[in-house]
């Protein structure tokens, strides 16, 4: 297990470094300079003899493959560069960042497993009934809402109008804060859960090794624990990890609208601000919490089934 | 047959319900005594699986039974409730399925697989129970039978995975056990080894078996008396040494004619297998008359309009033919 | 709830969608820029202004109609992209193997380790605003499923000998590719490009409320919402009607992409039976 686990992990390199690649390549086709664009944002003043400051300070002047010789060589020793605007390296401005971030996304998570698994759940067992129709319902408009609306919607409901929790911010870090964004960003991956647990547990259902279960006489709650459970989990794993990625996307949104100090804000604060080292950075490092996060559940997955490991 | 073990009585079975709901088998008939083997014979969609599923009570949704009644030791099990039959079910009556591929749950150690009976039907603990799995798969002959019952089915052969299945049809001791075409999926010399333990295993503990299958063969191999099953029912129903002496349904002929083996005993030896011509037809299509009438070449107008009734032959056998012999 | 329902539910609101858009200039009693009167600003809907009126007293109904124009077209126009893309990619690479499918193989892994949103929001940063941003930005980065079906199909129909028969006819590989291979592909795509459409109208939203979409003064539901975070206590009409907008016609198209989905799958309709 702890092999796979390993060889997990280094097949993650090339990814990681695939992706890095990528985001060079992304950022150094800009039409225009870099440095004039940083400056001429919203003034429309361009000195020249600042751009070329600027683009001396920051190694802009070179040829592209010496800029990504740079780029590859500070990466490889965990440096993502200096900020344009704070002159801070991008590391630390991302370290201060990345908690909030990480927080977030894993309350998000688990608002999403808690409830839609055992909605999927129930829905499933009694496919047909009022409660799997509410469900399905329910999750395919889940699926539908622009998240920053829905969480613009609690907003209003919960801090503006009703007073019970902070509207934005991150507060002092406790759960008051936590409660409102988390469930805005949980509601996609917990509608997405419900559908994805509903159509496992169903197909699991029909599957031959539960007519052999119940030929041995057992009742319906001994079926599901002894035989369902584990095999809808394989199939809804898989989701889970996908699902983690849209949601690192989403959580940039949130995060905006309840001025959440994470990675989402930093990286559209950036964007607006021109300050390309910092929006790389922080896409390099949602990304690589992706790429983990989906390691991770590769490994989860090997530890249930052991078809994974053995094979 | 006071004392049969398993009496089915004119069942009959439908799919659907409303306006959709069609007969899948009718005026199914016979029954199984204390520790002999019956064999039920027919081409896949005949219903002979269906029949063994209503017998353990495993019926799902759209399939019900629709009349008729099915009395084990006595008792009609259809009066029986929910729990009541769960009891039964796995204990008394246990059944293995054809697929040793996909009847047992891949996630789940085939030894604990084995233990889940000993712990429903015999309140044992886990532990012991796992014990008993141990013995349970010495005695299907599985080697190194303390290691097996870790592996996974993924990790067994197709054989292997059968022994399983018979350990845990077998592991309460049952009165009856349904073999649903149990070696259909093996190859041929497995096949024979699969067929030799069952026989073996329930001639020593007295269990009665319901064997179906698609192959004439293993049921003259296995069973004393065989019914034959055609589009939901019993076209013949014979002991096995009448029926290959002197088959009397035209279907039962077709069947015997597709036997390889049989052609080979006589010194003119058939050239080519003698296939019957045609499918069964499907359950919504069913013929008003007799329903081989489409396919049979001795069909004439009576055949068409009026389903056949049962015509004795003699030493407890039947067929329902306007034209047999 | 059943296949019917789906499809019947989401092709009534796409068609209300897609009427709204294409009849907007006649619907609408305002110019969704022009009209702006602070006199107006912020009243709730009445019979004048049926979904009240914005901040800058632009009526909120008029801007809703010329924004679901904004979004059909970046729906469409970028499943269109993406959808081409999948197709050529996934066709060759299933078709011709070796190096080239590892190539796309990889290509297409590395798109799905990157979540689209981040992607679609690092080109929409480099390339500024606007609607043809919107389209390239939306059109490059979702096309992984596409292509993955395309490659699948592609390689299974090769293995029923498919391809081999129409070599043996003369077929050049482009014309077995187009004749052969892609008809074959239109059922599975088209729901993948239908549920697609629903994900791009998201994003042009969640990108021009932050101000990377569609710049203002031209309306989006997106950008409409812009503002709502303030404007939502004073007028919050105003931030929930685009919303409404915006779940309402993706909800018609994940409900028709599911039901042509079930529709499509032989395998879900006989387990239906």
């Amino acid at each position: 297990m702890l092999r796979f686990a390993l060889r997990r992990l280094l097949q993650m390199i090339p990814t990681v470094i695939a992706v890095s690649l990528l985001i060079f390549v992304i950022f150094s086709i800009v039409p225009g300079s870099i440095a004039s664009s940083m400056i001429a944002d919203g003034r429309g003043t361009n000195d020249p003899k600042l751009v070329e400051r600027i683009k001396q300070e920051f190694g802009l002047d070179q040829p592209v493959h010496v800029r990504f010789g740079n780029y590859a060589w500070s990466l490889a020793q965990f440096d993502l560069g200096t900020s344009f605007r704070t002159r801070q390296p991008v590391s630390s401005m991302i370290g201060e960042r990345l908690w909030p971030t990480l927080k977030l996304a894993f309350a998000a998570m688990c608002v999403a497993i808690v409830i839609g698994l055992p909605l999927g759940f129930i829905a499933a067992l009694k496919p047909g009934s009022l409660l799997d129709s509410l469900t399905m319902i329910g999750a395919i408009s889940g699926l539908s809402l622009p998240q920053f609306w829905l969480g613009l919607l609690v907003m209003y409901l919960f801090a503006l109008t009703l007073g019970w929790l902070p509207s934005f911010g991150y507060g002092d870090g406790g759960l008051r804060n936590l409660i409102l964004p988390a469930l805005t960003l949980g509601v996609a991956p917990l509608a997405l859960l419900a559908r994805t647990t509903r159509a496992a547990v169903l197909e699991v259902m029909n599957a031959d090794f539960i007519r052999t279960a119940r030929s041995k006489g057992m009742n319906s709650f001994r079926l599901v624990k002894w035989h369902v459970v584990r095999n809808a989990l394989v199939l809804v794993i898989t989701t889970l990890g996908l699902q983690f990625g849209s949601m690192m996307g989403q959580a940039v949104v949130v995060e905006k609208l309840f001025s959440w100090p994470g990675l989402g804000s930093l990286l559209i604060d950036s964007v607006g601000l021109r300050d390309i080292p910092v929006v790389q950075g922080s896409i390099l490092v949602l990304v690589l919490c992706f790429l983990l996060v989906n390691t991770l559940v590769d490994v989860l997955y090997a530890v249930i089934d052991p078809r994974i490991s053995h094979g | 047959m006071n004392g049969a073990l398993l009496e089915v009585e004119d069942l009959r079975i439908d799919i659907g319900s409303g306006e959709s709901r069609h007969n899948a088998v009718e005026n199914i008939s016979f029954s199984i005594d204390r520790g002999e083997t019956f064999g039920l014979v027919g081409e896949s969609g005949c219903g002979k699986s269906i029949t063994a599923l209503a017998t353990i009570g495993l019926l799902r949704r759209p399939l019900a039974i629709s009349g008729g009644s099915i009395r084990f030791k006595g008792q009609d099990l259809r009066s029986l409730s929910a729990r009541e039959m769960r009891k039964l079910r796995g204990n008394r009556i246990a059944m293995i399925f054809q697929e040793p591929m996909t009847a047992l749950n891949p996630l789940s150690p085939v030894g604990r697989q084995i233990a889940e009976m000993f712990v429903l039907h015999q309140g044992a603990s886990w532990h012991e129970a796992e014990r008993k799995a141990v013995e349970a798969l010495a005695s299907v002959q599985v080697p190194a039978p303390d290691q097996r019952v870790k592996n996974y089915p993924h990790q067994m052969s197709g054989g292997m995975r059968q022994r399983v299945m018979i350990a845990i049809a077998l592991a309460c001791n049952p009165d009856l056990l349904i073999a649903d075409e149990p070696t259909t999926a093996l190859d041929v010399t497995v096949q024979a080894e699969i067929l030799k333990l069952m026989q073996e295993l329930c001639d020593a503990r007295g269990t009665a078996v319901l064997m179906i299958s698609h192959d004439l063969g293993v049921i003259a191999k296995m069973c004393r008396r065989v019914g034959v099953m055609y589009a939901g029912h019993m076209a013949e129903e014979r002991a096995v040494a009448d029926l290959f002496r002197t088959p009397a349904h035209p279907y039962t002929r077709g069947l015997l004619g597709s036997l390889p083996r049989l052609g080979s005993r006589g010194a003119h030896g058939r050239k080519r297998l003698q296939e019957i011509e045609g499918v069964v037809p499907s359950i919504a299509a069913f013929p008003a008359g007799c329903r081989f009438e489409p396919r049979c070449e001795r069909a004439t107008a009576i055949c068409a309009s009026t389903q056949p009734g049962q015509t004795d032959l003699g030493n407890n056998g039947f067929v329902r033919c306007f034209h047999h012999g | 709830m059943g296949l019917r329902f789906n499809l019947v539910i989401g092709g009534v609101l796409c068609t209300l969608i897609i009427g709204a858009a294409v009849l907007a200039p006649w619907l609408a009693n305002y110019n969704p820029i022009m009209d702006a009167d602070l006199m107006n600003a912020e009243l709730p809907p009445d019979a004048q202004f049926w979904f009240g009126t914005d901040a800058q007293g632009r009526d909120v109904f008029t801007r809703i109609l010329y924004g679901a124009q904004v979004s059909l077209t970046v729906g469409i126009g970028s499943q269109l992209i993406n959808t081409t893309i999948g197709l050529i990619f996934g066709i060759s690479a299933g078709y011709f193997g070796g190096w080239w499918d590892d190539l796309v193989n990889g290509l297409t892994n590395l798109m799905l380790s990157i979540p689209s949103l981040i992607f679609a929001l690092a080109i929409m940063a480099i390339l500024g605003p606007g609607l043809v941003s919107l389209l390239i930005a939306l059109g490059l980065t979702n096309w992984s499923w596409t292509c993955r079906i395309a490659r699948s199909s592609t390689l299974s129909l090769k293995s029923q000998g498919y391809v081999q028969a129409a070599k043996t006819l003369g077929y050049g590989d482009g014309r077995i590719m187009a004749t052969q291979i892609l008809p074959n592909l239109i059922g599975p795509v088209l729901v993948i490009a239908t549920l697609g459409m629903g994900d791009a109208i998201l994003a042009e939203a969640a990108l021009s409320y932050l101000g990377l979409g569609i710049r203002p003064p031209q309306p989006s539901w997106g950008n409409m919402l812009t503002d709502a975070r303030e404007l939502i206590v004073i007028a919050p009409w105003a931030a929930i009607f685009p919303g409404i907008a915006i779940f309402l016609t993706v909800l018609g198209l994940n409900l028709l992409g599911d039901g042509l989905r079930d529709w499509l799958d032989p395998q879900m309709r006989t387990r239906r039976a």
